[in-house]
Formats: structure tokens, sequence, C-alpha cells
């Protein structure tokens, strides 16, 4: 039987005016399946896992030279000590940002995508299995640098977080609205470069109101120090998403 | 280009469902608030499915519109951009519609 319109003879040419016909020997099969719904069945399978050990997993996004990678290294030094953290690296090719957080003292694995330009929630769990991040501790990803196509993919994090920096130029949150929409936490970084930059701040949080109302914002400098706290704080509070 | 992922994962989908049949045609429907973008996976779609039960197959593409409600003002109204704004000026917009990214059907022979 045709399983769009109903007819029983499958075995005959014939077509329909309204939207299909059949070759001979053809039939129609209906899936109404999620494009996406493998990576979002291991996503949930990374987060039960995440869950059970107590682990605080962010998603760290945003464009590439935002200051993810020194972020993470003043992160390690500030915390460390005190919080059990860890990180997956996320980039196309190399170990240069692994070798920076390994330096900093944190355990890490590289994720090297090759052509991908982001991550998924398969690589996510290859790469727990790899790294089996300590109970209780803060694991972050260092998604690849972009602000388009790490939006669309649950890698089972607890929260997300986009780096924007002041010298990116305005405007990102209308150029880029998906990224910016699904974000719990935005930090506004190199602020200590505002003097020398043409960027508002009230026009940036203007434009990201426009496709985000929620989203908790923190403005940074992760080579001056400043509102590094107040992150720090926002990480031990530990907001998951739900 | 995450289309080229997206185009993956339907034809992985779509082989796993089916196995081996021969796939003349893939029906997808791509909400305009979905973030994927219609011609790009058009361009992937042969590429992928090279060597594989979908090889030459036809793709057609639904592409259903956005719809949206203010939770301030609670009109309801239809939206294709990703910047969910009310004529009331508020952001704060439950999308209703117009994210979906499925497979709807294949023709298989």
């Amino acid at each position: 039987m045709c399983a769009t319109c109903g007819c029983s003879d499958d075995a005959a040419v014939h077509s329909h005016a309204d939207d299909h016909s059949h070759a001979e020997g053809s039939h129609t099969v209906v899936l109404e399946q999620d494009v996406l719904a493998k990576n979002d069945h291991l996503a949930g399978h990374n987060r039960s896992r995440l869950r059970d050990l107590g682990v605080f997993a962010v998603n760290l996004m945003s464009s590439p030279g935002a200051g993810k990678t020194t972020l993470l290294e003043q992160t390690v030094h500030a915390l460390g000590a005190s919080v059990p953290l860890a990180v997956v690296e996320g980039d196309q090719e190399t170990l240069l940002d692994a070798d920076r957080i390994k330096a900093s003292g944190a355990p890490v694995v590289q994720i090297n995508t090759g052509a991908g330009c982001h991550l998924d929630a398969t690589m996510l769990s290859r790469a727990l299995d790899t790294l089996a991040p300590a109970r209780g501790s803060v694991l972050f990803v260092e998604n690849v640098g972009n602000l388009v196509c790490p939006a669309l993919f649950d890698l089972g994090e607890a929260a997300r977080v986009v780096i924007m920096s002041v010298t990116e130029g305005p405007g990102k949150p209308l150029k880029y609205p998906h990224m910016f929409a699904s974000t719990d936490l935005v930090l506004l970084n190199k602020v200590d470069l505002l003097p020398y930059v043409s960027f508002s701040v009230p026009e940036f949080l203007h434009d990201l109101r426009h496709v985000n109302p929620d989203a908790r914002v923190v403005e940074i400098s992760a080579t001056r120090g400043d509102g590094l706290d107040e992150w720090y704080g926002w990480l031990r509070r530990r907001p998951d998403r739900g | 280009m995450h289309e080229m992922s997206i185009t993956q994962s339907v034809v992985d989908a779509i082989v796993s469902r089916l196995g081996d049949a021969e796939v003349r045609s893939v029906r997808l429907e791509i909400g305009r608030l979905s973030g994927v973008v219609p011609d790009s996976v058009r361009f992937c779609f042969d590429v992928v499915c090279a060597g594989t039960s979908l090889q030459g197959a036809e793709l057609e593409i639904d592409e259903p519109p956005g719809r949206a409600a203010c939770r301030d003002c609670g009109a309801e109204f239809g939206i294709d951009d990703p910047i969910l704004l009310c004529a009331c000026g508020s952001a704060n917009v439950e999308v209703l519609a117009g994210r979906q990214l499925r497979i709807k059907s294949v023709e298989v022979v």
C-alpha cells in the first residue's frame, strides 16, 4: 500500500495530481524522524552520565580569537586548587590549545574535528571516555571557534557560555542570533581595550536583548582580570539550565 | 558548514531505518527558524549519498514558516527571521513553529 495516499495499487505506475507520484514498484515510507535525533539521544546520555558524576559541564563557544583559551588558563590558575577542573578542547587541527591548558595544570583531551566546524555529542562521549573527569568537577568544553555551527548541536552540557570580545565589532548578536539566543551567559571579553576600539557596550546589550532577554552578561578582561571574580562565582554556583 | 553533518545525519538515519533498500527520493522539512540552509543541504546531498543506497535520489525540501507568541502582549505572529521581535517591541517571545528539522518520508524501490 502507498503510505502517502493509501491506495493499494503499489505495483502500477501511477501519479497523483496533489503532491506525489510512484514509479513502478516504488512506495513511500513515512519516517517523521528528527534529523538530530541521534545526536540529541547521545547528548541525553552524556547529560545523565555527567549528572551522575556530579560534573558541571559548560559548553564554551565564541569566534576564533575571542579569548576562550586565555580565560580557561586564568580559570585553572584561580580555581584549580579548590575545584577539580577538566577541559575538552575542540579545534580543527593541532594540539596548541591542549598544550596551553596542560601547562596550566588541568587534565585535557584534544578533539580535532578535521574539516568539521563544531563538536557533536558523539565526540564529547568519546572525550569523556578518555578524560574520565573527577567526581564533582567542572568540565569546560571549548568548542570549535565559530559563531554559527556549534549553536545547533546539544552536547549534553549543563550550561552554555558565549565569549564575545569588544574587538570583534558591534552587531554580533543580530548577525549570529542562533548562537546568542541559545546561551545562558555572555562573557564580554577584552573590556580593557574599550578605550581603543569603536564598541558601544549599551548598544551591544540592546542588540543582545533582541535575541535573548534572559542571558546573564559579565564584562571581563581575561588578561587584566576585570570581572573574573563574578565569572568564578557563577561557576561555583553551577546554574544548571535544567 | 554544519549542513554537511546535518545531511550526513539524514543519510545515516535513512540507511539505519531502511537498510539496503534503494531510495528514489527523500522529503525533508527544514523550518525557516531552524538555522539550517536548504540550499546548502541540497549542495551536500549528492556528495553524501554517493556510494550509498541513496545514490541518485532526489531531494525535496519543504520549508514551513515560523510562528511565535509574545509573552508580554499575547499576540501570535508569523516570523521567518531568527530575530524574534514582537510588533509591541518585546523580545520575550516563544517560538511555536519553524524550528523543525525532520525527515518526513522516503520513496523506496
